[in-house]
């Protein structure tokens, strides 16, 4: 069996931006389901969010490819 | 254990790489098949936008509704929502950068192109270059350079030490960060979509003509590699709409007198 280590390292690093986007999202769903008319601002919030904290996993696998 | 048991048949199984994203030229090495579908994606958009609004009504037909839909969204949704009474001037881009990215994006899973352009990581760094470009000129051209630099380097209200470390963060965010994470995102996110993708349909392919009981799980891998492929669709569609959301969030940053 072939591979390289860098994966795995990859595997573990995507457990942090994991927690991270489930988090940002509990937030989300809370506050939707609390003040359903609060949607249309927290959508573009929620979606940053995710974005930058699903960035950091991405990042992850580009090094696990350049290294 | 699977690996064992390919290993002993004497066929081993080559995960796909980011080689695979290297595609031969189609005739000579300049004309690449990301270029062509680059092409293709400015012709088709510019026709369907073109047919859109070439007969315009008051009660729209299925494809001025459709370009309709696509415009109130970008402009509504990102434009006026984020960037605020100013946004007019903005919408082209955005709607344009929305309509480019969603197009390219969504050829990773249309037959036959299958390919999204976006995972070449030259496609998204010139987009955020250009974002980049923009939302920093309108920053220098609303408040002079100086004034820009000032008052994204140094937020007020802060204690007088903090600059210390605040100014070069906040330098390296609008220079390197910025535009970076905004290239990066969005190609790796296609790159490890289509790689996922790869995986399965390979592996699937490979767990067919591997024989006995191999063969039986080949199933799960395909059915799996559907499952995924829409998955990717609604990853690609994020994706467009997050960028824009993020060039709109800078254009906004610099417009504002404060963050």
């Amino acid at each position: 069996m072939k591979g390289t280590l860098n994966l795995v390292g990859y595997g573990l690093s995507a457990v942090g931006p994991g927690i991270g986007i489930g988090l940002i999202f509990a937030a989300y769903i809370n506050g939707v389901a609390r003040q359903p008319e609060s949607r249309g601002v927290l959508q573009p919030i929620a979606f940053l969010g995710f974005a930058l904290a699903e960035a950091l996993a991405l990042f992850g696998l580009v090094l696990a490819f350049v290294l | 254990m699977s690996a064992l048991v390919l290993a002993a048949s004497g066929d081993v199984f080559n995960p796909p790489t980011s080689r695979d994203f290297e595609l031969p030229g189609i005739g000579g090495t300049f004309l690449t098949k990301p270029m062509l579908l680059v092409i293709l994606s400015a012709i088709l958009i510019a026709v369907f936008f073109f047919l859109a609004a070439r007969r315009m009504a008051l009660v729209p037909g299925k494809l001025q509704f459709a370009g309709e839909g696509v415009y109130s969204f970008v402009r509504n949704g990102v434009g006026r929502d984020v960037i605020g009474p100013e946004f007019r001037p903005y919408v082209p881009y955005l709607v344009t950068l929305f309509a480019f990215i969603l197009v390219n994006n969504l050829f990773g899973i249309i037959p036959i192109a299958q390919f999204p352009t976006m995972s070449r990581f030259g496609f998204p760094v010139v987009l955020a270059v250009i974002s980049w470009l923009i939302f920093n000129y309108i920053g220098v051209r609303r408040r002079g350079l100086v004034g820009y630099l000032k008052e994204t380097l140094f937020p007020p209200g802060l204690p007088l030490p903090v600059y210390v470390l605040v100014a070069p963060i906040e330098l390296a965010t609008i220079l390197i960060t910025r535009p970076l994470t905004l290239a990066l995102r969005l190609f790796a996110n296609m790159f490890a979509g289509h790689l996922l993708l790869l995986v399965f349909i390979l592996g699937g392919e490979h767990l067919l003509v591997s024989g006995g009981l191999l063969t039986v799980t080949s199933p799960f891998a395909f059915l799996l590699a559907i499952v995924l492929t829409f998955f990717e669709a609604l990853i690609e569609v994020l994706q467009a709409y997050i960028f824009t959301l993020l060039t709109a969030l800078y254009i906004a940053g610099a417009l504002a007198a404060e963050h």
